[in-house]
């Protein structure tokens, strides 16, 4: 085994100065070190869990042991999508067994001390971490974002080892947390962009396309127009970690390390794997869907990852005066919710027949009312998973797509 | 009697198992009956119980470390796994099942190919793993 130095506050933590639960939190992190070959451990400011979601006994047995011994969070700590919207109980069509435990499972999380933001895009929260802290974060998207567009440091955690870092406000230093590893290693240049795509829609087509291309390397990717949003960044990295293993991502112009190319490699040559044209950027948005345009919907679903605040004002215009066909469901986390309710945005959302989810996903909890058609969303990740997840054809598009075809209760284009 | 690195502690016994393509568990292992659901796995159908499963390296989500605890929990996992690559998301599945359960899924490491090939051609393996050596007994036959 590695040999793994500790200094004065790990063998505190590991001789239960800090109390049981943040000793065994350490054993746990002592073993998980190992077998990544750490030699040390850091401190870290935040974490985020993405351990809500049940995924059997075991997953309330573990938090639930914490509990037992008293367990606090060390570090601010916020909390992923459950299996429950705890703010719209009454949305969830499931059994009553998962009711149970799924709500079980995430109020266990909030007795230790967690913040229950329940939401997967907790950099849209009062707890985004600023560039350079080192933090352990869970939750694919969530961490290709933290690396990749604010410029903090995370490795891919998950499973038990988040809430063991949470625990003890440590973290093994290897990958992501170093400098040297942070390099971009291979390059994608898109050379060409199609004019009929928007931002948003660009964004998810080059995302599908670097994340099937790089499996989990560091990549970085030049030629995207300078005027993609936050947004349109987050649903890059959110689609390029789901078709791929994507941790971090360079773009040139866009991210914070990498103002130039050879600020993103560091100043070594990398290899250019691939140049993107607008043809090969249009089959990859094609291929997207599993259902044609023109198909019949029988749903909409935005918000994959949560939609933002500056999500909601860009589609507050488009559904104003409109009148939908099909349900329309979007996702959020609660602090977004509560700024639309302080704007009086949801009353006029659920007056037009939106059904807002929070807490939770679409995905990955049974609250959709029909499962019987195609669906239509702007979300790459929720394309890449509704399919196997739901059992439903997807038809993918941009937004201003998905409100059309909400209102004519067909898959059309804007 | 062939050599290793632990990475998980426990002592088992069974057949070896070879998979000739890693496996996400989350996503790839049906809980329930063991067995492997990933209908694009060159393995699709096949039981991982009791089994000594040998996987080069490991693959997919993070979720796949609930996958495996909640597998030792009711009794259906490998009663093994053998790495050629350390993998985090097994190693700390199986830590947690037996910290939680008391249940003991050894984790080992075999770095030489050589000796890769020679355990994965015995019909039954006896294997005992402890911090800081793992050994694997091949010439005891099943139940010995």
């Amino acid at each position: 085994m590695s040999q793994i130095i500790l200094d004065s506050e790990d063998r505190a933590l590991l001789g239960a100065e800090m109390g049981g639960a943040a000793a065994l939190g350490m054993r746990l992190l002592l073993r998980f070190a190992e077998a990544v070959g750490a030699t040390k451990f850091l401190s870290c400011t935040r974490a985020h869990i993405d351990g809500c979601l049940y995924h059997g006994q075991v997953s309330i047995d573990f938090v639930e042991r914490f509990v037992a011994l008293g367990g606090k969070v060390r570090v601010p700590t916020t909390l992923n999508v459950g299996s429950m919207d705890l703010i719209h109980p009454e949305l969830f069509n499931g059994d009553d067994a998962l009711r149970r435990d799924g709500t079980r499972l995430m109020r266990a999380h909030e007795t230790l001390g967690c913040i229950p933001s329940f939401t997967c895009a907790p950099y849209q929260t009062l707890f985004r971490p600023l560039f350079g802290e080192q933090i352990a974060w869970a939750e694919s998207n969530a961490i290709v974002f933290a690396n990749s567009v604010i410029g903090a440091r995370t490795n891919r955690y998950g499973d038990f080892i988040d809430l063991a870092c949470a625990l003890t406000g440590r973290v093994p230093d290897y990958g992501l947390h170093r400098s040297e590893n942070r390099r971009a290693s291979v390059h994608i240049d898109i050379r060409e962009v199609p004019d009929d795509l928007p931002n948003d829609a660009l964004a998810i087509a080059v995302g599908q396309a670097v994340g099937s291309m790089v499996g989990d390397a560091v990549p970085v990717v030049t030629g995207l127009p300078h005027d993609l949003s936050e947004d349109d960044l987050k649903a890059l990295g959110a689609i390029a970690a789901s078709s791929g293993s994507v941790a971090m991502f360079h773009a040139v112009g866009l991210t914070p390390e990498a103002r130039t190319l050879r600020d993103a490699t560091q100043g070594q040559n990398v290899p250019l794997i691939a140049t993107l044209d607008a043809p090969e950027l249009r089959r990859v948005f094609d291929s997207l869907s599993t259902a044609p345009c023109g198909s019949a919907i029988v749903a909409v679903s935005l918000g994959t990852p949560h939609f933002s605040i500056a999500e909601f004002d860009r589609l507050m215009p488009l559904i104003r005066g409109q009148k939908l066909k099909v349900d329309l469901y979007i996702n959020t986390g609660r602090g977004v919710f509560a700024e639309l309710q302080a704007r009086g945005w949801d009353r006029e959302l659920q007056h037009q027949g939106v059904t807002i989810v929070v807490d939770t996903c679409t995905y990955v909890t049974s609250i959709m009312r029909r499962l019987d058609g195609v669906v239509m969303t702007n979300s790459g990740k929720w394309a890449h998973y509704a399919p196997g997840n739901l059992g439903i054809d997807v038809v993918f598009g941009a937004l201003e797509d998905c409100i059309a075809s909400a209102v004519a209760g067909k898959a059309v284009r804007a | 009697m062939i050599l290793a690195k632990p990475l998980i502690a426990g002592d088992a016994e069974g057949p070896p198992l070879e998979l000739t393509t890693p496996l996400s568990f989350w996503g790839g292992l049906d809980v329930a009956t063991g067995h492997v659901m990933d209908r694009h796995h060159p393995d699709f159908g096949r039981s991982l119980t009791a089994t000594i499963l040998m996987m080069e390296q490991g693959r997919g989500s993070s979720s796949g470390s609930s996958v495996l605890a909640e597998a030792i929990r009711i009794g259906m996992a490998p009663v093994a796994i053998l790495l050629q690559k350390r993998d985090a998301i097994i190693v700390t599945g199986a830590m947690v099942a037996a910290e939680l359960y008391g249940r003991n899924c050894p984790v080992i490491l075999i770095e030489s190919a050589a000796d890769w090939r020679r355990i994965a051609a015995c019909p039954w393996l006896h294997l005992s793993c402890r911090d800081g050596e793992a050994t694997i007994d091949l010439s005891r036959p099943c139940g010995a």
